[in-house]
C-alpha cells in the first residue's frame, strides 16, 4: 500500500518538474555553447555543469574568468550566488531532515531553485505525507530536470558552432538572468536589494577584480534584511 | 586561461556549492538557524544577479562598452514581462524578440 503511495508521488513530482525543462534545456544549451566558446575543453564544460551544478553560479564564474579574474574572487562570487541554497537546504531540512544520511547528502546534490520551489509547495499543501512519501516527490521532481541540465550542457557544445554570430549570444545571458531575476521581486525589500545591487555594481564597476560586485552584493543584501525588519515592524505599529 | 585555472575553479567551487546545499540538511537541522540569518540569505540572489547584469546591459563587451539602445531595451522589456507575467519563457521570448527587432529597425543587417 504505502509502495503504491510512494510510487504515485513520484510521479506527481515528476510532473510537477516537468514544465521546468522550458528554461533548462535553452540556459543549459547556452552554458555549453558559452563555455566553449570561452576556450573550454568538453570534459571541462562538462565537469562544470556536473560538479557545480548550478546554472546562475557557473554563468557568473564563466563571465569573470573571461576577464582573469583571480580564482580566489571567481570562486566567491560563485558561492556568493549559490548563498541562497543554504535557505533552501534550511527549509528543506525541517521537512526531510529524518532521511537516512545518504539520502540527505543525494538530496542536497539535487537541490536547485526548482526542485526546491515546487518540493516546498508540495510540503505546506500536503503537511500529512509521510517522509517516503515527501523523498519519493523530490526524487520525482528532478528526474526530468537534473540529467536534462548536463545533456543540455553537452548538446550546446556540439551545436555551438552551428549557430551564427547575428544572433548575438553574448546577449543570452544577460536575458537569461533578468528573466530568472524578475520573478524573485517578490516583496519591495527584494526590490530595493536589486536596485542597491545595480547602482553599487555600476559605481564599482572600476575596481580590480571585479570586487565591485561582491560589495554591491554584500551591501544590498544587508539592505533587503534591513528593509523587511523596517516594514514588519512598521505593520506591528 | 589555463588548465589549472579552470580546473582550479570547477573543482573549489563545486565542493563549496556542494557544503552549502550539504550545511543544514546534513549537519544542523533548519530548525535551528537564527532569524537574521534566514533573513539575510533570502536576498542572496537578488543581491548578485542584478549586480552581475547591469554592466553587461548597460556596457555590453559586444559593442566595446559602448551604450546599445538595441540591447538595452531587450534587457527592460525582459525584466518588465517578467515582472507582470512570473513567466521566465515569456519573458525570455519577448525580450529577444525585442533586441532581434530593434537592431533590425536600426539597419544592423
Amino acid at each position: 500500500m504505502s509502495g503504491a503511495t510512494q510510487k504515485s508521488n513520484y510521479w506527481i513530482g515528476f510532473r510537477a518538474g516537468l514544465p521546468f525543462l522550458l528554461v533548462m534545456i535553452p540556459f543549459g544549451l547556452l552554458f555549453g555553447v558559452v563555455a566553449t566558446e570561452a576556450g573550454f575543453t568538453t570534459v571541462q564544460t562538462i565537469a562544470f555543469s556536473s560538479v557545480v551544478f548550478a546554472g546562475a553560479a557557473q554563468f557568473a564564474a564563466l563571465q569573470l574568468m573571461a576577464d582573469n579574474t583571480p580564482v580566489l574572487i571567481v570562486v566567491a562570487t560563485a558561492l556568493a550566488v549559490n548563498l541562497r541554497m543554504a535557505m533552501y537546504s534550511a527549509s528543506l531540512a525541517v521537512w526531510l531532515g529524518e532521511a537516512p544520511l545518504w539520502k540527505r547528502a543525494l538530496i542536497a546534490y539535487l537541490n536547485v531553485d526548482q526542485s526546491y520551489a515546487v518540493s516546498m509547495n508540495r510540503y505546506e499543501d500536503e503537511p500529512d505525507l509521510t517522509l517516503s512519501q515527501r523523498i519519493a516527490f523530490f526524487f520525482g521532481a528532478v528526474t526530468p530536470v537534473c540529467p536534462m541540465w548536463i545533456i543540455a550542457t553537452a548538446l550546446g557544445i556540439w551545436v555551438g558552432d552551428a549557430i551564427p554570430s547575428w544572433m548575438a549570444l553574448d546577449f543570452a545571458v544577460p536575458i537569461c538572468f533578468l528573466a530568472i531575476i524578475a520573478p524573485m521581486m517578490r516583496t519591495l525589500a527584494h526590490m530595493v536589494s536589486a536596485v542597491t545591487s545595480i547602482i553599487l555594481a555600476l559605481l564599482f564597476a572600476g575596481l580590480p577584480y571585479n570586487l565591485g560586485l561582491l560589495i554591491a552584493a554584500a551591501c544590498a543584501m544587508m539592505v533587503g534584511a534591513q528593509i523587511e525588519v523596517w516594514i514588519r515592524k512598521k505593520a506591528a505599529k | 586561461m589555463t588548465d589549472t585555472y579552470i580546473w582550479t575553479i570547477i573543482i573549489v567551487s563545486g565542493i563549496g556549492t556542494y557544503l552549502i546545499r550539504f550545511s543544514f540538511l546534513g549537519l544542523i537541522g533548519g530548525k535551528n538557524l537564527p532569524d537574521w540569518a534566514l533573513r539575510h540569505l533570502r536576498y542572496t540572489a537578488v543581491a548578485v544577479l542584478p549586480g552581475l547584469v547591469a554592466p553587461l546591459v548597460l556596457w555590453p563587451p559586444a559593442t566595446n562598452g559602448e551604450v546599445d539602445p538595441a540591447r538595452l531595451t531587450a534587457a527592460l522589456v525582459t525584466f518588465g514581462v517578467g515582472l507582470a507575467t512570473r513567466n521566465v519563457i515569456a519573458a525570455i521570448v519577448l525580450g529577444g524578440a525585442t533586441f532581434f527587432g530593434m537592431t533590425w529597425l536600426m539597419g544592423a543587417y
